[in-house]
Order: C-alpha cells, then structure tokens, then sequence
C-alpha cells in the first residue's frame, strides 16, 4: 500500500461526550488525551466543550489555547448547529439564518479554527451568503455530508451547484463516514435485541441491509411478519444508515476540508465491523486528501444502557487502526 | 440518549420551605440547548402525571415555568449541566418510597421530529424535620 500522503489525525471532542457529560473529564483532559495518541487536530462541538455559547467567556477561550499548546495540539474544526426552529410558530428567516452563520464564523475565528463543519440542514443559499465573510476571516465552510444525503443526493447536489458557482475555495465538504454504512452496526443489533426486538424480524432486518433493500420495503414487509414497536423502530435505522461508494469521495476531493471518521466501535481485532475503513483509507490517500481524520465515536448511545462506555479506549483503538492503515506502523 | 442519567442521583428531595418537591435533571443532549427548544418536562410520581402548570425550571439561579422556557431565547440549559426541577405541591410527597419519571421533550432543528427521552429513579423522601 503506497504510504505517501498528507492526511493529518485528529479527534472530534465529541468523541468524550460521555464522559463529559457525567464531569468525568474536562475540555483539558479530552485535550490531553487525543494529542497523547498523536491525533493533535482538534475539532469541538462548542455548544458541548464551552459555557455560554455564543457569548462564552474570555477566560475559557483562553483555558483553550491553553490546554491545546501544554498538549501540543492545535484547533481544526468548529461544529455549528443552525436552530432555525428557535421559534416554536415559524422557522428561521433568511436573513436570521445569514447572521446565525456568521456568528459561527466569527466563533470558528475566535477560537482558531480553520474549518467550520456546516450542518446538513442549513440552506445551501444560507452559506453562499457568508462566502465573502468566511473569506475574509479565512474560515472554511464545509457542510457536513451525513448519512442519508449522501453525494449524488438531490440536497447535495443544490449545494454543489450554488456553492461551486461562487468560484469560492472557501466552500466544500465534510464528509461524515456514517454514509459508508456497509454491514449492520453490531451495537444497533445488539441494543434492539435487548429493547425487545424479535429475533427472526431482526435477521429479517439485517438480511435487508446487507441486500441494500429500499428501507420503505423494509418498513413494508417487517410490518406484515407482525412487527413490535421496536422492530419497526430497528427498520427505521436503515433510512439513517446508508452505503454509498466512498470511491464517489475521489470527484470531491479537492473541497474536502475535513473528514467525520464516525464509527460505533472498533472490536478487539481493531476494526469496525460497520464502516469499512480498510477500503475508505485507501480513497483518500489516493484522491490526495491532505486534511484531517477526525475520529467520532458515536456507540457510546447504543451501549449505554448495558455497558459501561470507554470513549477513551474506543479512540484509541480507531487511532491505531489509522496508524496502520495510513503506514504510520 | 443519557435516559439513564437525567435525573441526578440522590437529588430528589422536598423542599426546604415546603412548597413542594424537586429534582435535579441533567439535558439529554450532546450539546447544550437554547431553552425554547425544551418543549416540555413531563413528570410523574407513583403514576400520576404531574400537571404541566406546577412545573419550574431553574437554572443559575433564574426560575421559568415550562412556558416561559418556550419564549426564552438567550438563556441555554447547558451541556451536562444540572437544572433544579422543581413541582408545587404543598408539603411536597409524602415521606416514604417512591418513583419519578421525568421525561424531556426537545425540538432539535435538523430533526423533523421532537425526541422524548425519560429517566425513572426510585427515592426514598424522608420526613420532614419540624
């Protein structure tokens, strides 16, 4: 496997979500931690990692950069989030959409990140708006292609048109590994089992995946074999957890600011049984993608009720198996 | 996602001036929240659905109905953080056992759906000391 490339590692702080939530780590320790597996590109879900957003406080912005130089680690990525359903009666106007936007921007600058994970719900006409700000402060938008738009779906394929007419280098993607669903995540099955699921309906459901079947049919025939509520609610997963060909990646490459490397758990033969990084990897090093992996364990909702969640071992683990698989071992 | 942690542990408790009892209760979300998203905190004790109206919510010292939580669009519930819910009822629950569920109903912008997410907790309320 030819090993020369630029891609960079990092980790999505909400990767730790866990264990910040329950105040068994601080915004330093999930720092620390990341850096020490030599993953030093920081992204943060902000609303997660600080108090007070948008208006946090001087003092822990600069607890931040902190924490990032004692680490050796440096910021990569902001995650915004676009409420346009703030209001309960009526949804964002265009214009409140713009300001919200930029606020993330500025937010994105302040804090030094270079990339600015857009939200796959934000208009795409939204974020041509921002394009001569973000080029102004140097901060690159990209929106977040997540499972189940995927690149050639109709919701991209309107932001690819609009954005790319701006002539913008300001403007791309962020992949999210989540639409490289290729088998039935383990820990899906595995939690439905335990919620009550029956048995053959869900062989039935995995077959289906495996088969790529329309999720609609799905739905269809497990309600016919009798469906129980959380069957239909295992079926409904498959809407949410597409494959598409990471080979499509290859044709965007060049406005790729920042891979989501989402998985659900990397086993103890250092895999992810889910979303094949073995064939994923290969794709970038050979499209010449030079941003980051930024690893985001998202098992930790579908085993919380049964096990105790290890964010940091989970990301350990992927971060070896992008070690091997980037030639760095 | 965090059922199983929203309500803090050992937290729920008569008041101290006997207006009625309370609970602390952590978000279920993976990021901090602007309150008009929470659209409702049902609670139930033993059973009985606790009325919408005896409901406030408390966080860094500002106390809001369920209803004014919809119109509050600065002020956030944020992540991890634990609120203070409290319910009006005079002499708050009896001493003894009990079981509260609270169940938290959010509306997330890119979700076309409103998720509901409950927690039950068992608790011993004590006595009251007079």
């Amino acid at each position: 496997m030819t090993t020369s490339h630029q891609i960079k590692r990092g980790v999505s702080l909400y990767s730790y979500q866990y264990e910040t939530f329950l105040r068994q780590m601080t915004l330093d320790d999930c720092i620390a931690h990341a850096a020490g597996l030599g993953a030093r590109g920081i992204e943060v879900v902000s609303e997660q990692s600080f108090t007070g957003f948008p208006d946090v406080p001087e003092e822990q912005v600069a607890g931040w950069f902190a924490s990032l130089e004692r680490h050796g680690a440096y910021p990569q990525c902001h995650d915004m989030f676009l409420d346009v359903k703030l209001y309960k009666d009526r949804k964002l106007n265009f214009d409140e959409m713009v300001a919200s936007l930029k606020r993330d921007l500025r937010f994105a600058k302040r804090i030094g990140c270079r990339n600015v994970r857009i939200i796959v719900n934000t208009p795409p006409e939204v974020v041509v708006a921002c394009v001569p700000l973000a080029e102004e402060l140097d901060v690159r938008m990209g929106i977040e292609v997540h499972s189940p738009f995927h690149f050639d779906h109709p919701w991209i394929l309107r932001y690819t048109e609009l954005t790319r007419a701006t002539g913008s280098d300001h403007v791309g993607y962020v992949p999210d590994m989540g639409m490289y669903t290729k088998n039935y995540p383990p820990v899906f099955r595995d939690r439905f089992l335990r919620m009550g699921a029956t048995p053959k309906i869900v062989e039935f459901i995995l077959q289906a995946h495996a088969a790529r079947v329309l999720p609609d049919y799905v739905l269809m025939d497990v309600r016919k074999m009798g469906a129980n509520a959380v069957d239909l609610q295992m079926a409904e997963t498959l809407r949410h957890n597409i494959w598409s060909n990471p080979r499509r990646m290859l044709e965007f490459m060049p406005w790729i600011f920042n891979i989501h490397a989402k998985f659900y758990e990397i086993d103890d033969s250092g895999r992810e049984p889910a979303i094949p990084y073995e064939e994923i990897i290969p794709v970038l090093i050979e499209g010449g993608y030079d941003g980051h992996l930024s690893s985001e364990y998202e098992g930790q909702r579908h085993i919380e009720d049964a096990f105790e969640v290890d964010g940091r071992e989970q990301v350990r683990r992927q971060q070896e198996m992008f070690k091997r698989l980037l030639g760095e071992v | 996602m965090y059922d199983q942690h929203i309500i803090y542990p050992g937290s729920v408790r008569n008041t101290d001036d006997g207006a009625g009892w309370q609970l602390g209760a952590r978000l279920p979300y993976y990021r901090g929240q602007i309150l008009s998203a929470v659209e409702d905190i049902a609670l139930t004790v033993d059973g009985n659905r606790v009325p919408r109206e005896h409901v406030r919510f408390t966080v860094r010292g500002m106390t809001f109905t369920l209803d004014e939580l919809e119109t509050e669009y600065v002020e956030r519930w944020e992540f991890g953080e634990v609120a203070q819910v409290t319910v009006l009822q005079p002499g708050g629950l009896p001493p003894g056992e009990h079981e509260v569920t609270a169940a938290v109903q959010l509306r997330i912008s890119y979700l076309p759906w409103s998720p509901v997410t409950s927690c039950t907790a068992r608790a011993a309320i004590e006595a009251a000391h007079t």
